[in-house]
């Protein structure tokens, strides 16, 4: 541990580092020596094919999955070699969306989102209640505190699920296929939220989605998995690298064009 | 970052005396940790008396979340409220991004959901028994469904998905026999004992073998079995039907023309019915085994006697009834766990609602089912 804490000074301040990582499941390697840095403030979206890996990448840095070799640091700390009470530390500071939303369903949404507020703050009943409601008035979703997660759409238990990922304003937020299963107009919704919020609290935030309408208008960089390669082929502005990019499937990304 | 786990630190000073023109200086961080803090400082700078006017200077604040947005904004609609000409000044960009986010009009609690109202203790005692008439009424469209699909295999049996039959027969039987097994050898050696113990104050040692056969293979073989397969298997479908409703796979098999009764439930229903009735043979079994351990080492008979009079006491009907016994059950542990399945609503909490209830009523229908045996065996 101690070589890690020399590193934590140098790379404190940047909040996800991805240093060299292999990423699989048992004997099966997805990902090979990935790396990339996600800066403060910055939305970077992880894309690409199905099953280039884009979830794996998420899981890694979360920690949900170990990964084979390298390292990946959050806040300085490595999460690959991390035990479970440093973890959960570093959890503490980010937020994440799951793809299916994961809202606890035996609880109503004002219980889904006060469960972090009760477990990290020492605020008093009124105010978890008040911040309950904020949340919730930060997705479109006043007046709802009552209902359940089943009794609801599919697009606002994605935005529930936004307000609990919220709940201790994260420094870092996580999202996974943000508008998987959402309509268009909802989806550019969800997007304008998760720019507000990168603008409005300085949130970092690493974002994984096929969708090209989403990475053009949130993405200020955008990392580009391929299956075949087992890693990065692209980095960048979208903008950017839709106009200049050679390697073709690259091109093909940005263009949407089916390969043979 | 830890330092951002701590409370309260933000410097608040207030300059003016109260009633008169009030300047509200904040620094620091003003953060979702201290929000509850910073509502109480509020609340005391607009009463008892309100100023005159109030400015508040945030240039000293170096983060401002959500939360400590929120208190600045609630505190700027009080003032309104109070009619105090309210001021915000040393804003950054940033700042005032978060406070725009904030819309204080949409903090006020609303009424919970009309679902949510409870009637009165009439009305749910009606709701009670209306779910309870609709919960009786769906099991017997549900045996109506399986009878109808078990007649229609008996005329074509290659319409039943064998392959599910015999994956579910070694999950149910061979998979559930160790612990079927183990628990009557050990109820043959403790019946074996405990009733040894009074019939060798007759010198009646020899009828320990009598009692073991007649009480397991006529009453205890079947019912243990059944117990334990409610708790192994008519769980377990129960869960697996549950989870595959909560997934919509239910819903994708009714609309690819598949009947989920049929499809999900029957080789479940038919692998259980096969075998139950084998599970008891050997629990019989080995439930004479255990008690022919204590027979031979405690009370001194030989292998032999014991064997010939577990024969004497009995006869072919003994087993078949217990074997029959066995498919009565298997077909209400089976039956009921593949029902309550489907009816599961909500996620996860409801699966586990429903697995418990397969549970419960597969053993209370047992019972009841063995108290209808015991009736109709004593008067036939």
């Amino acid at each position: 541990m101690s070589q890690t804490t020399a590193q934590n000074t140098k790379s404190a301040d940047i909040p996800i580092t991805v240093e060299n990582v292999t990423l699989g499941y048992g004997e099966t390697v997805i990902l090979e020596g990935v790396s990339f840095e996600v800066n403060s403030g910055e939305i970077v979206v992880i894309a690409g094919g199905s099953g280039c890996g884009k979830s794996t990448v998420l899981k890694g840095i979360i920690g949900l999955l170990r990964p084979l070799a390298g390292r990946i640091l959050v806040h300085g700390v490595d999460v690959a070699a991390a035990d479970e009470k440093q973890l959960t530390e570093v959890r503490k500071d980010f937020g994440v969306l799951f793809q299916s939303g994961a809202l606890f369903g035996s609880m109503t949404l004002a219980e889904n989102i006060s469960l972090p507020l009760v477990d990290a703050t020492h605020l008093d009943k009124d105010t978890v209640e008040l911040l309950v409601r904020l949340k919730l008035s930060l997705v479109d979703l006043d007046g709802y505190e009552e209902y359940m997660p089943d009794e609801i759409s599919g697009g606002m238990k994605k935005r529930a699920a936004l307000a609990r990922a919220l709940a201790l304003d994260p420094s870092i937020l996580f999202f996974d296929e943000p508008s998987a299963g959402l309509d268009p107009i909802t989806s550019a919704e969800l997007d304008r939220t998760i720019l507000s919020l990168n603008q409005a609290q300085n949130t970092t935030m690493l974002i994984v989605t096929h969708e090209l309408d989403s990475i053009y208008t949130i993405a200020h960089r955008v990392v580009l998995l391929d299956k075949s390669a087992k890693g990065i082929i692209a980095i960048g502005d979208p903008h950017e690298l839709a106009q200049t990019a050679t390697d073709p499937r690259v091109k093909d990304f940005f263009h949407r064009k089916a390969r043979e | 970052m830890r330092n951002r786990r701590s409370k309260e630190h933000y410097e608040i000073s207030l300059k003016g005396a109260p009633g008169s023109d009030q300047v509200l200086r904040l620094s620091g961080r003003l953060d979702l940790y201290a929000t509850g803090h910073l509502l109480e400082q509020f609340k005391r700078v607009l009463k008892p008396k309100p100023p005159s006017s109030l400015s508040v200077d945030i240039s000293g604040v170096k983060y401002l979340d959500s939360g400590g947005a929120m208190a600045l904004k609630l505190l700027e609609s009080q003032a309104a409220h109070q009619q105090v000409p309210f001021k915000l000044e040393g804003m950054t960009k940033q700042a005032q991004q978060m406070l725009q986010l904030i819309q204080p009009d949409k903090l006020a609690a609303t009424p919970p959901p009309t679902s949510e109202r409870r009637g009165n203790i009439i009305e749910n005692l009606g709701a009670a028994t209306r779910k309870l008439g609709g919960d009786l009424l769906d099991v017997i469209a549900f045996v109506g469904r399986i009878f109808l699909a078990l007649v229609h295999v008996v005329r074509r049996p290659r319409s039943l998905r064998w392959r599910d039959v015999e994956l579910y027969m070694e999950r149910v039987g061979v998979d559930g026999l160790p612990i079927v097994a183990l628990i009557s050898f050990l109820l043959g050696l403790i019946m074996a004992f405990m009733s040894a113990i009074q019939l060798k104050n007759f010198g009646a040692n020899v009828y320990v073998a009598d009692l073991v056969a007649l009480a397991m293979v006529r009453e205890l073989g079947p019912i243990m079995t059944a117990v334990l397969v409610a708790g192994r298997s008519g769980s377990s479908f129960a869960a697996e039907i549950g989870t595959m409703v909560v997934n919509e796979e239910v819903d994708a098999l009714t609309v690819m023309g598949f009947d989920p009764a049929v499809f999900l439930a029957l080789p479940k229903i038919v692998a259980t019915l096969l075998m139950m009735p084998l599970l008891i043979l050997f629990a019989d079994l080995m439930a004479i085994l255990g008690g022919m351990i204590i027979g031979v080492l405690y009370l001194d008979l030989t292998v032999y006697t014991y064997v010939q009079h577990t024969m004497g006491a009995l006869s072919v009907a003994d087993i078949t009834t217990g074997a029959f016994k066995g498919v009565v059950f298997a077909m209400l542990i089976a039956g009921i766990g593949c029902q309550r399945g489907f009816t599961v609503s909500g996620g996860a909490e409801g699966v586990g609602k429903v697995t418990t209830s397969a549970v419960v009523a597969a053993m209370f229908l047992i019972i009841v089912a063995d108290s209808i045996f015991a009736i109709v065996q004593y008067y036939f």
